[in-house]
């Protein structure tokens, strides 16, 4: 019984990682309608500006993060402004296509860089730190800062979205290019910011990524896959749903783990076709489009 | 008013052909003829680079289809491959089937696999239902890894049994005086080429069709296409379908020439999606003649870069962003739209001709 | 005082010509309608000046400065808002914020607030937390136009406000304009319904496929000039 409630427990948990990847890319489709095929290299990517902040610099891995956010925020900017701004447009070919092939080039830049080694955060003693529950069970500590920083992050992208003025220009963009720039708006701009806001997030499921496990510039497609199964699940339009579904991607995965270890990642894609046949705009989609 | 006043009528003709076409459908005789000969005269490299070029282009010419002209973009095409090679390895291995034999076999069976897949996957769209395939690819590739009796995660080979019981070898052997392996290969080579030849021919017939005129339509259109009558589900399903027993087949093939098969290798993206992607995009989407421009281009990319490297994946990626972002029609598109070739006539023209002829007052 | 001046405007939706060299003018403080039928470009001239659509420089002048080749956000900026045609109330924002995203771009240096266009649009304010597709089409007509109102614009584009309306809902949403013009706006308005249009106009223009058929004042028309300018000969 108690394996059972602790798969649940550390799917939760996992959970919060999952909802960690999605909500960048929830955030990039909320405003620009950008799937974002690099978003696992561009986690991975942060992972490893992380990495170098902290062994530079000789930081903790959660200092480093600080450090690390304004060059991702720079980054995701001048990404968007320079590159990605020119994709838009009603085709859907070119944003599909330049992510794809910017994912090969990040996979394969920090392949030259960095080799294919795998590397971690190392964070010291908080790494194995966990709070027991009683009855065999525990909790992992940064486990449990994964899911609250989780929390933390939709709460406030929820909070920028409809409660500032320029998340009020956000959705007006998501909602009518055209007439959101009627009313003032530099939509170039706004979907700049965006993408820094997406980055900041990013670099975020980063520090929890590398600090959990091992990576190396290969992981990238495996997480955007779980991102996006999480956003699917969750339904598409809505922040917390997004950490729906990252739970309930991460609770079929644990519980796929404890049938048979080897079906864990199999059970999270079988999870995620469940819904996408029984409930195709997800659990628990926005009332529009 | 007599009856047999003569009253000019004018007939029409509907032709595809043009000059620079039909020059090219006599050069593409000679070019097949010379292709089918070849392994008497080539070296063992050659055939074998011939047979990479041959399957890329295969596979560019189906991506082509789907995403050029059915709108469906799909990252997951490495699915089919991957199902073909294995159930090409099922059937020869298990079923003790005759390898080319079991070639068409695993088409319909991998369109059986495409239909359900299609019903799950068509409740996406756009670049979601692009990421939905490659989900569907990484289950393929999953559940391939779970059965061991074809060798779990790290995968298997073809036995010798097997891969000598491909028909003509002793032929083939006697003919062009070889040893068995470069005598299997030629066979694969002339599989392979059939292979192309058939993809091309049937890309080229269907796009001609009546079925083509809706594909175009799709293409250049798909709200408005919906708006005329086009039943565009039917149609993407169909071209799913055609595809995936295509892509199938190709894989089969591959498997059978690699003899040797793991998931990682037959699910992999980078081969069997990136790497066509490349091809399509950078020779043309959307027109028969781009892929082909492209697969020769790719190969000469893969034989004089290839060992480069990561750095050889960069220089591809940013060509691909590159030709994307300033020359969305590939090279062939930019030497089309200057001369206005056309080597795979497709469109439609109408020809007018005046006559003089006996016809009864109306 | 000429405040807004278009010469040779012309117009292409990629290959196909929406304007032939449309001559306007509209001075300070004035009311202008602009008629014709359905396809005539007049959606299309409001677009130019709006900036959604862009031309040479000089086809548009504001103040006498070019500004035919500026963005859209750049033009709202320079006191000219638009009022879209069918109103394109963003569904996502409510009421509130559909008209507190008017002001986006250009600070709030003018008679519209937020409070006045709720004492102009009464049930506005009731509605101020509603999702724009559950409102009636005037009330999104209304919310629409009070949008624009918030940048404080000098000149206000309106794109077939009547649109769809019933009659007395119209007059509704026109008893609005003296109160407009009252703060100072000068208003070009795009309509299908000749007769409200006129009332209101200090002059008008006809389009007819793209090109001027006829200008001048309501009073000095006839009907007859009218209706050849409308449909053509």
């Amino acid at each position: 019984m108690t394996g059972w409630l602790d798969a649940l427990i550390q799917g939760v948990l996992l959970g919060g990682l999952y909802a960690l990847f999605a909500a960048g890319l929830s955030l990039m489709f909320g405003v620009m309608r950008l799937v974002n095929l690099a978003h696992g290299d561009l986690i991975v990517l942060a992972a490893f500006v992380i990495l170098v902040a902290a062994e530079r610099l000789g930081l903790d891995p959660f200092v480093a993060v600080l450090v690390a956010l304004p060059v991702l925020f720079v980054i995701g900017f001048a990404l968007q402004h320079v590159l990605l701004n020119r994709t838009l447009g009603r085709d859907l070919l070119p944003p599909l296509l330049v992510t794809f092939g910017l994912s090969i080039i990040i996979q394969n830049g920090l392949l030259q860089i960095f080799s294919a080694d795998s590397q971690r955060l190392r964070a010291g003693a908080i790494e194995t730190a966990s709070i027991p529950l009683g009855g065999g069970i525990a909790v992992g500590v940064v486990p449990l800062l994964t899911l609250l920083s989780a929390v933390a992050v939709i709460v406030f992208l929820n909070l920028v979205f409809y409660r500032t003025p320029i998340g009020r220009a956000f959705r007006a963009t998501s909602d009518d290019l055209e007439v959101a720039q009627l009313m003032g708006i530099d939509h170039r701009r706004i979907f700049a910011i965006a993408m820094g806001i997406a980055f900041v997030v990013i670099a975020i499921a980063a520090l929890y990524l590398g600090m959990r496990a091992n990576f190396d510039p290969t992981i990238g497609p495996a997480r955007l896959l779980y991102a996006f199964e999480a956003v699917i699940i969750g339904g598409l339009g809505s922040f917390w749903g997004t950490l729906a579904g990252g739970i309930v991607l991460g609770l079929a995965q644990t519980i796929g783990a404890r049938i048979d270890p080897e079906w864990q990642i199999l059970a999270g894609h079988l999870a995620f076709l469940l819904v996408l046949v029984v409930r195709p705009r997800g659990l628990f989609p926005r009332a529009l489009d | 008013m007599d009856a047999g006043a003569t009253k000019p009528t004018r007939s029409f003709r509907i032709e595809t052909a043009g000059r620079s076409s039909r020059a090219a459908a006599a050069a593409a005789g000679v070019i097949l003829l010379v292709l089918v000969l070849l392994p008497a005269v080539a070296g063992r490299n050659m055939i074998q680079d011939l047979i990479f070029l041959f399957y890329m282009l295969a596979l560019a010419q189906c991506w082509n289809l789907l995403a050029g002209y059915a709108g469906l973009i799909s990252v997951g095409q490495q699915a089919f491959v991957g199902l073909g090679g294995y159930l090409l390895f099922a059937l020869t291995l298990l079923g003790g089937v005759n390898p080319l034999l079991a070639i068409p076999v695993v088409g319909l069976v991998c369109a059986l696999f495409a239909l359900p897949t299609a019903l799950i996957v068509f409740r996406l769209r756009g670049a979601y239902f692009a990421i939905g395939t490659w989900v569907v690819a990484e289950i393929y590739r999953l559940a391939f890894a779970q059965f061991k009796t074809l060798g779990g995660g790290t995968g298997t080979s073809l036995a010798p049994s097997v891969t000598s019981s491909v028909p003509g070898i002793e032929w083939v052997k006697t003919m062009l005086d070889m040893r068995a392996p470069a005598a299997r290969d030629v066979i694969s080579y002339w599989v392979a080429l059939a292979l192309m030849a058939g993809t091309l021919a049937f890309v080229y017939l269907v796009l001609r069709s009546r079925r083509g005129l809706a594909l175009g339509a799709i293409r250049d259109n798909e709200a408005a296409a919906a708006g005329l009558g086009v039943d565009i589900y039917r149609i993407k399903l169909a071209v799913y379908v055609a595809t995936a027993a295509a892509t199938g087949m190709v894989g089969a093939l591959i498997y059978l020439q690699k003899a040797r098969i793991s998931p990682d290798a037959a699910f992999s993206v980078l081969d069997w999606t990136a790497y066509v992607i490349f091809i399509v995009v950078i020779g043309g989407i959307g027109t028969m003649e781009g892929p082909v421009i492209g697969a020769i281009l790719f190969y000469l990319m893969e034989h004089y870069l290839a060992d480069f490297g990561a750095s050889y994946l960069i220089l591809l990626g940013t060509l691909g962003i590159l030709v994307m972002l300033f020359a969305p029609r590939g090279l062939w598109g930019l030497v089309a739209e200057r001369y206005g070739l056309t080597l795979f006539p497709m469109r439609r023209r109408l020809v007018v001709c005046g006559s003089e002829t006996i016809s009864p007052e109306a | 005082m000429t405040l807004l001046q278009t010469r040779n405007l012309t117009a292409f939706y990629g290959d196909f010509q929406a304007l032939y060299g449309i001559d306007t003018t509209l001075d300070a403080g004035e009311t202008i309608t602009i008629i014709g039928a359905n396809g005539a470009g007049k959606s299309t001239f409001l677009k130019a000046i709006a900036g959604l659509i862009r031309g040479p420089a000089d086809s548009v002048r504001l103040d006498g400065q070019p500004i035919g080749a500026r963005a859209a956000a750049d033009i709202v900026k320079l006191g000219v808002a638009l009022v879209p045609e069918g109103r394109r109330l963003f569904p996502s924002l409510t009421v509130e914020e559909n008209l507190l995203i008017g002001c986006y771009g250009r600070k709030m240096s003018g008679p519209w607030t937020l409070d006045r266009v709720y004492a102009l649009f009464p049930i506005l304010r009731e509605r101020r937390s509603s999702a724009p597709p559950t409102l009636s089409g005037g009330q999104q007509q209304m919310a629409a136009i009070g949008r624009a109102l918030m940048s404080n614009p000098r000149i206000l584009l309106c794109d077939e406000i009547s649109l769809g309306l019933a009659p007395i809902i119209i007059a509704d949403i026109y008893s609005a304009l003296p109160q407009i013009k009252a703060e100072g706006t000068s208003v070009v308005l795009v309509e299908q319904d000749i007769v409200q249009a006129m009332k209101v106009a200090d002059r008008v223009y006809c389009f007819q496929e793209g090109r001027l058929s006829l200008e001048g004042r309501p009073a000095e028309l006839t009907r007859e000039q009218i209706h050849r300018a409308y449909f053509g000969s």
